[in-house]
């Protein structure tokens, strides 16, 4: 279990803390997607999983190692992945295997292993194929893809996801969420997503949203969609066809609130 | 804008020369360059550059590759052709420009210069043209080993060559996005003199370093989520290794070359 408790932290330049008292737990497994406007402290909640940050005050654990004690900061790198926004940011080796290999090759495995767990990766992404090919000439969807595999050829049990398909085009968007989607459901990750889209809020198992560094909900993630004040505080936009869904509902037919795509609104009206 | 992009840059055909281990590629390289600058008159140089020509032949890469490297160098090589055979009111002479004039002498000077310079660079860019990135800073790795006795830190090196390497078409990219961003704001690249030229770049360099630090910072900041820690304790995945034929054609091809240098 990855755990929060009471969490506060603050930037030693800043004034106010970016995050203050945050407490939630995520289990392998789960799906818990971080949603907030933009300075609410989520890039912050998710430096501080792998301990790249350390709390000010409360504690964060890891399957009960705490990321405050610096002799286990790289046990708890291993356990927790991370993906960060810009693929760019993130990709270090010369060719795409390459690396994926960076992370093993850090952890100092033998050779034969790495080439097992880089395969195994790429697969999972659906990258196999495209092992020598340069990074730069990979689609910035690709790229993205890459950088999960990055993360799982360390062999996590919890990832971190921070906007992780900004960056990307609607296609790239729904071929990351169903990536990421399966890496919870499928392969037993513990998921965190912070995330903008409100589409990505409707295929969490649980959501959180921050204002101002303080958690001002958690729960199931129909009722986030369903309180239109606090998505628009968040900055979520539901689009079109949540706007649709709500025209419908007041007409009385049954849309849920997580029905925020074209298809799922029509499955939703023609069962 | 392509400025960074293409020099020299691998091209992965399939030939002996790209089997070859890259530490004994590098071995070659300086073989040849330590030839090139014994050798005292152009039988050893033709020689040499008969090799290369050979080496060329053999790796199956496009002249155009390689002519691209040249294009680079091409004002050096017109620069100490002229140097050298230029000379100003001479007794006798092969052709005469007012008080300047072309001697024989200064002309053959010249040309063993020139070529020289041609085969280095031709040999050198070959070690690029036909060894992957990765394959060139783990080959430079294995060759500088021994200087980690000095507490030289090689590995770190390697890994910021291949950082290098890696953010090359990046850079360049990020330029290309930047300048046409200008461009779209009315800034003009191609008109007037070099020094105009190059000052209209100034507005280009800034964003681009802005952007280079943040991104310095970021990948910093990922590695390490990714647990890197320095090279101690770090395995490769692929291990490359001399093999007897890698030793025995950087032995032998060496000598070979270093003899044309030292006899001719
Ligand atoms: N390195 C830093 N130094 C000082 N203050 C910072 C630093 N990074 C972030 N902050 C501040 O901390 C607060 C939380 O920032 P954070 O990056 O966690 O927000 P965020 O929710 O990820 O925003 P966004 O949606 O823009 O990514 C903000 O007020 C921000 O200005
Ligand atoms: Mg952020």
């Amino acid at each position: 279990m990855l755990e929060f408790a009471e969490v506060s932290f603050a930037y030693p330049t800043a004034t106010a803390p970016a995050l203050d008292g945050v407490s939630f737990s995520l289990e392998p497994g789960q799906l818990l997607v971080v949603v907030g406007a933009n300075g609410s402290g989520k890039s912050t909640l998710a430096r501080l999983c792998d301990g790249l940050l350390t709390p000010g005050g409360g504690r964060v654990l890891v399957d009960g190692l705490d990321t405050a004690d610096v002799s286990l900061v790289w046990d708890i790198r291993v356990k927790v992945g991370m993906v960060f926004q810009d693929p760019d940011d993130q990709i270090v080796g010369t060719t795409v295997d390459d690396d994926c290999a960076f992370g093993p090759e850090n952890l100092g495995l033998p050779p034969e292993e790495i080439v097992a767990r880089v395969a195994e990766a790429l697969t999972s992404v659906g990258m196999d194929g495209l092992e020598r090919r340069e990074p730069h000439l990979l689609s910035e969807g690709q790229k993205q893809r890459l950088a999960i595999a990055g993360a799982l050829a360390m062999g996590p049990r919890y990832l971190v996801f921070d906007e992780p398909s900004a960056m990307l085009d609607p296609a790239g968007r729904r071929s990351a969420i169903a990536i990421i989607e399966r890496l919870a459901h499928e392969q037993g990750h513990g998921v965190l997503l912070v995330s903008h889209d409100a589409a990505d809020v409707a295929r969490a198992d649980r959501a959180l949203a921050l204002s101002g560094g303080c958690v001002v909900f958690e729960g199931a993630p129909e009722d986030l969609l369903a309180d239109a004040a606090l998505l628009r505080a968040c900055g979520l936009a539901t689009g079109s066809m949540g706007v649709l869904g709500e025209r419908l509902r007041a007409l009385g037919l049954a849309v849920p609130v997580g029905a925020l795509e074209a298809e799922s609104v029509v499955d939703a009206l023609w069962p | 804008m392509k400025p960074i992009s293409g020099m020299g840059q691998y091209v992965p055909t399939d030939s002996p020369l790209h089997h070859l281990d890259a530490a004994a590629k590098i071995g070659l390289a300086a073989a040849l360059t330590t030839a090139l600058f014994m050798a005292s008159g152009f039988a050893g140089l033709g020689v040499l550059a008969a090799a290369v020509a050979w080496a060329v032949a053999s790796s199956r890469v496009p002249l155009r590759a390689v002519a691209r490297g040249l294009g680079a160098v091409s004002f050096v090589v017109v620069f100490t052709l002229l140097a050298n055979s230029l000379r100003w009111e001479p007794a006798v002479a092969l052709l005469r420009i007012g008080p300047l004039a072309v001697d024989a002498a200064g002309l053959r000077t010249g040309a063993f210069f020139a070529v020289r310079i041609l085969v280095l660079v031709v040999g050198t860019t070959l070690l690029t043209l036909t060894t992957s990135p990765v394959r060139l800073s783990g080959g430079l790795e294995r060759v500088m080993r021994p200087l980690s006795w000095l507490r030289v830190p090689v590995g770190d090196l390697a890994m910021t060559l291949t950082i290098a390497l890696r953010f090359i078409p990046t850079t360049a990219e990020e330029a290309e996005r930047i300048v046409m961003a200008q461009q779209a704001r009315g800034a003009v690249f191609d008109k007037g003199g070099p020094i105009r030229r190059a000052r209209a770049y100034a507005p280009v360099l800034v964003p681009l370093f802005f952007q280079l630090f943040r991104r310095a910072d970021a990948l910093a900041t990922a590695m390490e989520a990714r647990c890197y820690r320095g090279t101690e304790g770090r395995t490769r995945m692929r291990e490359e290794r001399m093999r007897g034929v890698d030793w025995l054609v950087m032995l032998g091809l060496g000598a070979a070359l270093v003899a044309v240098g030292w006899f001719l």
